[in-house]
């Protein structure tokens, strides 16, 4: 195999893992601060992708613009579905939780085929290509990269600098003494969901100058996002980022030594050792 | 006055085929087919989904144990009656291998559920990928054996195999119940509440969860090679990876996990709304049956939390005090 071919394969990967941790990012905080696993999370992705689609196609924005109402708009989808779904059964038992945003995940997924057909539709952008040392980088990818990372350190400072972030961190860590300390965990749900739902239109709208949009385009990417949200630790941000780094590295390298079925195999068999090695994250601290 | 009229609905259930049904008898025949194989899949999935081990991944079991005999009745033409312990064996060992280290390292809750979904993703994707022999995501075809052969299970009459799946489904109906009275549900329904607290009295938990995970994995693997060789036709999005395993979860959750015929009762809801809805849009509206069905689903999951059959039961029984829903109606 050419060396050439593996440190390309490399490179995207990091760059890949961006994108992934972002998604990771946002679910993990949701995860953490509501303790509800959103089955249909990368579904909104796939929303905020279609936003994005339609005003640049259909109504000629810019891009850039697109992305921004892609974000907004997603976040107030993300607010939605917190208050339509998840806090009628926020004290069910897990499996009711599960299933509720699982029959979300076909709702948006048939929605979506109902109004869109099963079409891939890409922007086609002519995104410069460059060329560094003989590899081929696509610009649209460092640009999602390097969005991805700023997006982060704003959700990090949004978490550590601001009172509404560190009550969102005090209720991930113990639900019910802040309840009774007199934070209104209603509102930091709300802020959560709605952070969540923007990370996800974001990364939609990064995903979208890169891949086409298909209604299923989360059956590729949701269990990975799971995965690696869980894989990086509960309110571990740091964690979040080395696991997606990890599982695109897997997936992108392995998948031009094998196949990109083989690569998610090897991806997903190290999420199941990995749970039964360190359940608590690869980076996270035994109790 | 129960045990007659169990006898009696019994009886109606065999002699359904030869009734007379009118001209959709042969639809009216399949839709009742699939009812009884995804009910047996439900069935054994409740196993363990009442006691809190809430598998995603039963599509791994199901898939495993369909392309198992398929595999083998296509390239040796081994009968399906040889292949289908095999395919449970598989399925089990495959349980084992996940299911001991789950317990072993305490892998519950979300995580359990997380792992079990890597699962089923993990077979589907190799089934996907070793698509010289399986045919990947195109899927495969049973070869055919003629229109009755009894060594291939293969019927061109669906009167045949309405009568399989019939004793399929009640084996599967007298397993639970085996569970329900035995030693092992008490056990597990300690564990369920509290996995210290039951392990502090001497309970040992891991083999109680293995055994119950076994049972299930190799249940589900003889419904996925029913479903075969009704079908004739496989495909890795159809019997394995995170579709299917939601819906067999969706289905029992929905007839409500704590009874015995709450499997079935929640597979038949979801099926007949599912064709409904099917039949009612045709192919005029792409998806719109789907998004009605994943809105029901919701809306279901919201306002009847128990199950309807679960929370219709507790009802008509809520004179006799029952402190959880899995002691509601068993030994009356």
């Amino acid at each position: 195999m050419d060396p050439i071919l593996i440190a390309e394969a490399a490179i995207n990967g990091i760059l890949l893992g961006g994108v992934l941790a972002l998604l990771a990012l946002g679910l993990n905080l949701i995860f953490g601060v509501v303790d509800i696993v959103w089955i249909a999370y990368v579904e909104l992705v796939m929303l905020g992708m279609y936003a994005v689609y339609w005003l640049v196609t259909a109504w000629a924005w810019p891009v850039w613009l697109a992305g921004v109402a892609a974000v907004a708009l997603v976040a107030v989808i993300g607010i939605l579905v917190h208050l339509l779904i998840i806090s009628p059964i926020l004290s069910s038992p897990p499996v009711n939780q599960l299933l509720a945003t699982g029959g979300l995940l076909f709702f948006i997924q048939s929605f979506a085929t109902f109004l869109w057909a099963t079409d891939h539709r890409s922007l086609r952008l002519t995104l410069p290509i460059l060329e560094v040392f003989g590899m081929f980088l696509s610009f649209a990818r460092l640009l999602a990269f390097a969005v991805s990372l700023l997006a982060m350190l704003g959700l990090y400072l949004f978490l550590t600098r601001t009172y509404m972030g560190t009550a969102i961190r005090a209720v991930s860590q113990d639900r019910e003494a802040m309840a009774l300390m007199g934070v209104d965990t209603r509102t930091v749900y709300l802020v959560t969901s709605g952070i969540g739902g923007a990370m996800a239109g974001l990364a939609g709208a990064l995903l979208i100058i890169q891949y086409s949009v298909h209604p299923y385009f989360g059956t590729a990417f949701g269990p990975l996002t799971f995965m690696i949200c869980v894989l990086g630790g509960l309110g571990n941000m740091i964690g979040a980022v080395v696991a997606s780094l990890l599982m695109s590295e897997v997936i992108s390298i392995g998948g031009i030594i094998t196949s990109t079925e083989m690569a998610y195999v090897v991806a997903f068999v190290i999420f199941i050792v990995a749970m039964f090695v360190r359940p608590e994250g690869i980076l996270g601290r035994r109790e | 006055m129960r045990r007659l009229l169990a006898v009696l609905g019994l009886a109606l259930l065999v002699l359904v085929p030869w009734l007379p049904l009118g001209p959709a008898r042969l639809y009216i025949l399949h839709v009742l087919i699939l009812i009884l194989i995804w009910a047996f899949v439900g069935t054994a999935w409740s196993l363990m989904g009442r006691f809190g081990l809430v598998s995603l991944g039963h599509g791994a079991f199901l898939g495993l144990g369909a392309y198992t005999t398929t595999l083998l009745w296509n390239f040796w033409g081994i009968s399906p009656w040889i292949t289908t312990p095999l395919a449970a064996a598989v399925a089990v060992l495959l349980a084992l291998i996940l299911g001991y280290p789950c317990f072993r390292f305490r892998v519950v809750g979300h995580y359990f559920a997380l792992v079990t979904l890597a699962l089923g993703e993990v077979i589907r994707l190799l089934i996907i990928a070793e698509r010289d022999w399986t045919g990947g995501s195109l899927g495969l075809t049973l070869k055919d054996a003629g229109a009755f052969n009894l060594a291939a299970i293969q019927f061109a009459d669906k009167r045949m195999f309405y009568l399989i799946a019939l004793v399929v489904w009640l084996a599967g109906l007298w397993v639970w119940r085996r569970v329900d009275r035995s030693i092992t549900r008490s056990a597990l329904e300690a564990i369920g509440e509290d996995e210290t607290a039951a392990a502090s009295v001497g309970i040992p938990v891991t083999r109680f969860k293995l055994k119950i995970t076994l049972l299930s994995a190799g249940l589900t693997a003889v419904g996925g090679v029913l479903y075969a060789q009704y079908m004739t036709y496989l495909n890795p999005g159809t019997l394995a990876g995170i579709g299917v395993s939601l819906q067999i979860v969706f289905a029992v959750v929905l007839g409500g996990m704590y009874t015995l015929l709450g499997p079935t009762v929640g597979t038949a809801l979801t099926i007949a709304l599912a064709e409904y809805l099917r039949v009612a849009f045709g192919v005029k509206l792409l998806g719109m049956a789907e998004t009605i069905y994943g809105l029901a689903l919701i809306l279901i999951i919201i306002f009847l939390p128990a199950g309807l059959y679960g929370g219709l039961k507790e009802l008509v029984l809520r004179r006799a005090p029952a402190p959880r829903a899995g002691t509601v109606g068993v030994r009356s």
